[in-house]
């Protein structure tokens, strides 16, 4: 799959966003006194707000027809990625009523302006997970057809969060208390695993073959011409073929850039060390976004010339 | 009713003469001029409904080069309708055709992730999803003649390869064809349900390649050659 620009920024910033506002409310809540300044939630909701919107709109960058994007909400029954513009949009009069009972009433919140931010939290979560599943339930690509899709974005999306919520905290407030370090290093910890465990599930070959493609499944299948000899639209939009040597060592990279590193930079107490991490993990993500898309390979390639996918 | 096509793969040449009326008839009708940018220059690119693959099966001296022309199936369990977020992918009830409402399609490219079978391209110039329409702009209509209320890429090929027909009535030639030639889904492990049935090849008996085996063999062949000049 060609992986668009638009949908990996969307994808890593709005999951990082719906990650660090669901962690700063739950933390909020909770109790955590490092947590209880009314700057350091204001800081921390309005960054998840500006990373999750910039996400939203980042996103509609690939539609090829905008002016009917408005009726992508009509279809909650049936399509994910209706449901996923519903609660997105759902999303933001609860987080915005958060804020105002910040801002009112500092962080001793009460009442109306406490349900709203356990609201905005489960609705932040709930939208991560429909936009994973715009993906997960796809029956063509057999490398996302899977709930380690939905596993893998709401935890990654809790990763980056907890990340950017240790650099909001460490910025603001100066230190940070162990047991949320602990947290996010279990975060990195728990995304490394479930993103392994991914790529060695995705390695193993199954599915469908060219042979159950065409029908011929008592004889050796091969294209002999795929019928134009100028490129598609499926050429352009499912023909995307990385080396495989560039995969490994992407996924190499991904590994260092995402995990390793910032794992040993949340053990510093540095405060640019640990906005470093965030940082890292991001553009990390953003890596790991681009091989999730480049790695899927849809069934139509088996018309084009593989033999499986 | 369930309309949809049938396609013999023993007789279809792969001359593209379907894809070539498809492509003229879609000049107009129910979804408009099929784009395409750059027709006669270096990198063409457009948007065809019916795209004729080919593929060689088996190895020599059995192998056979089979046209495969597939262009949108109408599955019964169509997940391009489920996943369309706008609403512009739907299947009619009263006859089972799957279209596009080019006043409703945003460009999300959904539909085409989900079509296992590459049915849908995206127009360049128009930023919609178009796929077959089962020619629906010409089997109702009431002002052609009765005999050409098909689709156009069946009235056009020349081996007729394609009949076009009600699946649910099992008399209708395509119900009879997929019982007699044991007509087969593509990808059906995938659950879609497709309703285009294509017709396998027939088993035909190989034909021997005479080889010379012996010196007498070559001289007789020789002589033979000579008493017929």
């Amino acid at each position: 799959m060609h992986p668009a620009f638009s949908v990996l920024v969307f994808t890593v910033m709005s999951g990082a966003g719906y990650g660090l506002v669901t962690l700063l409310i739950i933390a909020h809540l909770s109790g955590f006194t490092s947590l209880q300044s009314t700057n350091v939630l204001l800081s921390g909701t309005i960054l998840a707000v500006v990373l999750i919107t910039g996400g939203l709109l980042s996103s509609t960058l690939h539609l090829a027809n905008p002016k009917n994007a408005w009726r992508s909400f009509s279809r909650f029954k049936t399509s994910w990625l209706s449901r996923e513009a519903v609660f997105a949009v759902l999303f933001y009069p609860f987080i915005l009523l958060y804020l105002i009972g910040i801002w009112s009433q500092g962080s001793d919140i009460s009442g109306v302006f406490l349900f709203c931010g356990v609201l905005a939290a489960i609705l932040a979560m709930v939208t991560l997970f429909c936009t994973s599943m715009i993906y997960a339930s796809l029956k063509t690509i057999r490398q996302w057809h899977s709930s380690l899709t939905p596993v893998n974005y709401l935890i990654l999306g809790l990763m980056s969060g907890s990340l950017l919520l240790m650099s909001v905290l460490s910025i603001s407030a100066g230190k940070i208390p162990q047991e949320l370090r602990n947290i996010t290093l279990a975060m990195l910890a728990l995304g490394a695993l479930v993103k392994i465990i991914y790529l060695f599930w995705i390695g193993k070959p199954t599915g469908s073959t060219i042979n159950t493609a065409t029908g011929f499944t008592q004889a050796s299948v091969r294209l002999f011409d795929q019928g134009h000899t100028a490129n598609s639209f499926l050429n352009d939009e499912f023909g995307y073929t990385v080396a495989a040597n560039k995969l490994l060592c992407l996924r190499a990279l991904m590994l260092v850039i995402a995990f390793i590193i910032p794992f040993l930079l949340m053990l510093m107490a540095d405060k640019w060390l640990i906005t470093l991490a965030a940082l890292l993990a991001v553009a990390g993500l953003l890596i790991e976004r681009w091989l999730f898309f480049a790695e899927a390979r849809h069934v139509v390639r088996l018309y084009h010339g593989d033999q499986r996918t | 009713m369930k309309l949809g096509l049938v396609i013999d793969l023993d007789t279809c040449v792969g001359c593209h003469g379907c894809a070539t009326a498809c492509k003229q008839w879609n000049t107009s009708g129910t979804i408009g001029p099929l784009s395409d940018k750059d027709p006669y220059g270096k990198d063409p690119n457009g948007s065809w409904l019916n795209r004729i693959r080919t593929y060689e099966v088996d190895d020599a001296p059995n192998s056979k080069t089979v046209h495969m022309p597939m262009s949108c199936m109408h599955c019964e369990e169509a997940a391009c309708v489920t996943v369309c977020p706008t609403g512009a992918s739907y299947k009619r009830a009263e006859d089972g055709i799957v279209l596009v409402d080019q006043d409703k399609c945003m460009g999300c490219n959904l539909c085409s992730w989900a079509c296992p079978y590459g049915a849908r391209e995206l127009d360049p110039n128009e930023g919609t999803m178009k796929k077959c329409t089962l020619c629906v702009d010409r089997i109702y209509d009431e002002k052609l003649p009765e005999d050409e209320r098909k689709p156009a890429c069946v009235l056009t090929c020349p081996t007729k390869s394609r009949v076009f027909g009600d699946f649910d009535d099992p008399d209708s030639e395509v119900s009879q064809l997929v019982r007699e030639r044991a007509g087969k889904q593509l990808m059906p492990e995938l659950g879609y349900n497709p309703v285009n049935t294509y017709l396998p090849p027939r088993n035909k008996p190989i034909v021997e390649v005479q080889e010379v085996t012996s010196l007498p063999e070559s001289l007789k062949q020789w002589v033979n050659k000579l008493i017929a000049r």
